[in-house]
């Protein structure tokens, strides 16, 4: 198998660490993998984004130029990697915050209002969580359960209500599914 | 197998030149590659060692050039301007011939350029890159690991040959996160033997000088002489490369660095349309495997630089294969990212014998 | 037969290649002496700088690296760094040490380096046959300023230890003379706290010493006076004597 991810969205979203924590889920679970993010100035602006790769190779190309999913959390993020996922892949959009509708017809979207749930558990920061569940369980790259591993070694300094808020988040996250 | 854990390159890089015995530690702040120092300042004095962080890139090579005359395992890293800036210590450093470690993740140039990831900066690696006659070890990593695991072999090369050892990578490997597994046990720095030409007290034994003159008549010629035969034994013992799916290859690519991962990429959709073509990745830069080259121009009739350069490696490509086949080039400057679809259109033109050679006339 | 005064150990018997007149022999017996005196020979490591003094590294009997123009307090902390447990003395002159190398020996006395600088001052480029230098006074003649020095197309000689005195880390920052024989004798004393506040942990001293170039000063080679007068008229008025910075004595009032 082969996953190619791009993950985009304002800085405070938590798209960075969400890149972190894929890839950590992907070596729980003996698979080969690669992070990258866009780093320096592009980070000035405002927006980040990073690319991630799971696979069960060895991993090529460490730039997600073709993604397989593109999981945006904001509007500018939306126009800038609809275009480039790959025909047939998936688009996970961030309902909560952007209102444009994507146009293309030859991929697969699901829209999950990540803010929102996150703000029905209680912390709002725990959205990028929520994507992240809905990525896995779209695709079936990692597994929640994986991720779920991934979390505290990727944040060490969490309490353990915190991890287990984030657990919550995944789930309901695997909740949406493809029409 | 030790468990693998997720390391962002520089730190990885760090920390291999501190498992490797690296205990000094001098350099400037600059983007992409201010893990480095970061990583540093907290980690060498946990194991005694010492880092600073200098008022500029030409103090940082020089500071380096005084901690590496005493004989300790040290280093300077930066990124392309910064290197620029070290390149009088770095030639004073092979002149003296000091074993200094130096890391450049290259970033786009020329000038301040801008801070993704480049390798415009391979003709000023393996040439020497300062003034005079000189060569520095070159590595080339292409994955996180290799960040981990590279200054290893570097300080190895660099203590046993008695030249300056670089590795070389750009803001993409520099940035990125991979798993690690670091192969080597620990050096204990206490288990080196002090080298004969450290610096440090000469009570009961000669003086020791390090200098890179002797203004007598023929007294560099002498020196540099005595160079070259290290220079040699590096050629004849210290090459490193890595060849995938070079069997039945009509199309050979060589490219280094994040190059050869755009490469691989890129060799897998060229594969699935019916092209036969292999990748060569040169692992030392300098020494540059032009010999393992030269064989392969015995079957091989095509090869394809890839760099994210204007074309720098291909220069070395062209010299080794010396009219044996067909040289090519797929170029990418000014640190723009260089995808694998691109690259495979680029080996499909050479299928067609749609593209031009490198030295045909433009 | 009693021998009353000798080559000093940390001296080697070589013959230097300065010119008659020039005080560089003088200052590094100097040094020479106070390593002796301070039994620091042994363990002393001592940078030499590109200028006159770049032989230095053959004179002095003790370990010595030679580096790139300007950069010797950069190479000394590396050494001193990796090393604590040696006394590193940097040698450099005018153009080295205020002119290419002023962020060098700026930002070690700002470190507060525990090092020890001798730092030379005649005013001219040396080894390079006579340009002007940041130290050359107004209206004298080098190479690049064929008429003199101006201030308007060259800028104004620089004060080194006027300078380095601002500066929070200096811990000892003296001007001294070997023009004279009581200059001689209290550059000595100079160059010896020098080092013993290195020995004692005390951060970062600089002694700078003026000095004659008969050579490039064009003053008569038979008749050293000449040099010697052109430090006492020209150069003692633009570059005063004395302690500028001693944070030591400060501690103890």
């Amino acid at each position: 198998m082969y996953q190619g991810i791009r993950i985009s969205g304002f800085g405070g979203q938590g798209v960075i660490s969400a890149g972190v924590l894929l890839a950590q889920a992907g070596l729980e679970e003996k698979k080969e993998v690669s992070f990258f993010p866009a780093y320096g100035a592009e980070m000035r602006g405002g927006t980040a984004n990073c690319s991630v790769v799971v696979s069960s190779e060895e991993v090529a190309a460490p730039i997600v130029s073709e993604p397989d999913t593109a999981i945006v959390l904001n509007e500018p993020s939306l126009a800038k990697f609809e275009p480039m996922v790959r025909p047939g892949g998936l688009l996970i959009v961030n309902t909560s915050l952007i209102n444009s509708k994507p146009t293309r017809k030859d991929i697969k979207v699901l829209n999950v209002p990540c803010n929102e749930i996150a703000a029905e558990l209680g912390n709002g920061k725990v959205m990028n969580m929520v994507a992240l569940g809905a990525f896995a369980a779209a695709t079936g790259a990692v597994s929640i359960e994986a991720i779920a591993k991934a979390l505290p070694k990727v944040y060490k300094k969490l309490k353990p209500e915190v991890i287990e808020l984030n657990v919550q988040a995944l789930k309901k996250g695997a909740g949406f599914k493809l029409n | 197998m030790a468990e693998k854990k997720l390391w962002k390159g520089n730190e990885a890089l760090a920390e291999g030149a501190i498992r490797a015995g690296c205990r000094f530690f001098a350099g400037y702040p600059i983007t992409p590659q201010n893990e480095v120092p970061e990583y540093m300042s907290w980690r060498l004095p946990q194991v005694g060692g010492a880092f600073l962080q200098s008022e500029s890139e030409v103090a940082a090579i020089n500071t380096v050039y005084g901690a590496g005359a005493t004989g300790v395992r040290c280093m300077t890293s930066s990124s392309s301007p910064g290197i620029s800036l070290k390149q009088e210590g770095i030639s004073y450093a092979a002149g003296a011939d000091l074993p200094i470690f130096i890391g450049n993740v290259m970033r786009g140039g020329p000038g301040l350029g801008n801070i993704a990831g480049g390798q415009g900066d391979y003709w000023q690696a393996t040439r020497g890159g300062g003034h005079g006659d000189y060569r520095c070890f070159v590595m080339a990593p292409n994955c996180v690991n290799e960040m981990a695991n590279f200054p290893h072999k570097c300080y190895e090369v660099s203590f046993k040959y008695r030249i300056p050892s670089m590795v070389l990578a750009d803001g993409i490997i520099g940035q990125m996160m991979e798993p690690v597994e670091f192969k080597y046990p620990e050096v204990d720095v206490k288990t080196l033997k002090e080298p004969e030409w450290a610096l440090g007290k000469c009570e009961g034994r000669n003086k020791r000088i390090v200098k890179s003159y002797d203004l007598k008549e023929g007294g560099v010629e002498i020196m540099v002489n005595e160079r070259v035969k290290r220079y040699d034994q590096i050629e004849a013992n210290e090459v490193m490369y890595e060849e995938k799916q070079l069997e039945d290859a009509d199309i050979v690519m060589v490219a280094y660095g994040t190059s050869s991962r755009i490469a691989a990429a890129a060799m897998k959709i060229a594969r699935e349309k019916g092209l036969k073509v292999g990748l060569f990745r040169p692992i030392t830069l300098w020494p540059f495997p032009k010999v393992r080259l030269t064989e392969l121009a015995k079957r091989v009739k095509k090869f394809v630089a890839v760099e994210m350069s204007l074309g720098q490696m291909v220069e070395d490509v062209q010299l080794a294969i010396n009219g044996r086949a067909d040289v090519y080039l797929h170029a990418k400057p000014g640190a723009s990212i260089i995808t694998a679809e691109e690259v495979a259109k680029t080996l499909e033109s050479i299928s067609k014998k749609e593209a031009k050679e490198y030295a045909a006339v433009k | 037969m009693q021998l009353l005064n000798k080559r000093p150990e940390s001296l080697l018997d070589v013959k230097m290649h300065y010119c008659p007149g020039c005080g560089h022999g003088i200052i590094h017996r100097l040094v020479a002496e106070v390593m002796d005196e301070l039994g620091i020979r042994g363990r002393t490591i001592g940078v030499a700088p590109v200028g006159c003094a770049v032989f230095a590294d053959t004179y002095f009997n003790c370990d010595m690296i030679q580096g790139p123009h300007g950069r010797g307090p950069a190479e000394a902390t590396g050494i001193k760094r990796a090393k604590p447990d040696t006394i590193v003395f940097s040698y450099q002159g005018d153009g080295d040490l205020a002119s290419i190398g002023m962020g060098e020996i700026v930002h070690a006395a700002i470190r507060s380096e525990n090092i020890t600088v001798i730092f030379v001052n005649n005013a001219i480029y040396g080894m390079t046959g006579g340009q002007m230098a940041p130290t050359t006074l107004i209206g004298q003649k080098a190479t690049t300023c064929v008429d003199g020095r101006t201030a308007k197309q060259a800028g104004y000689p620089i004060k080194m230890s006027e300078m380095l005195a601002t500066i929070d880390g200096a811990t000892y920052i003296e001007r001294t003379t070997v023009h004279t024989n009581p200059g001689v004798i209290k550059t000595k004393a100079a160059i010896k706290k020098a080092f013993q506040n290195q020995v004692d942990g005390k951060g970062f001293s600089l002694v700078e010493i003026l000095s004659m170039c008969p050579t490039n000063w064009g003053t008569r080679l038979d008749n050293p006076s000449e040099a010697t007068k052109f430090v006492q008229e020209g150069m003692l008025p633009v570059f005063p004597l004395g302690v500028y910075k001693d944070a030591c004595a400060a501690d103890k009032k």
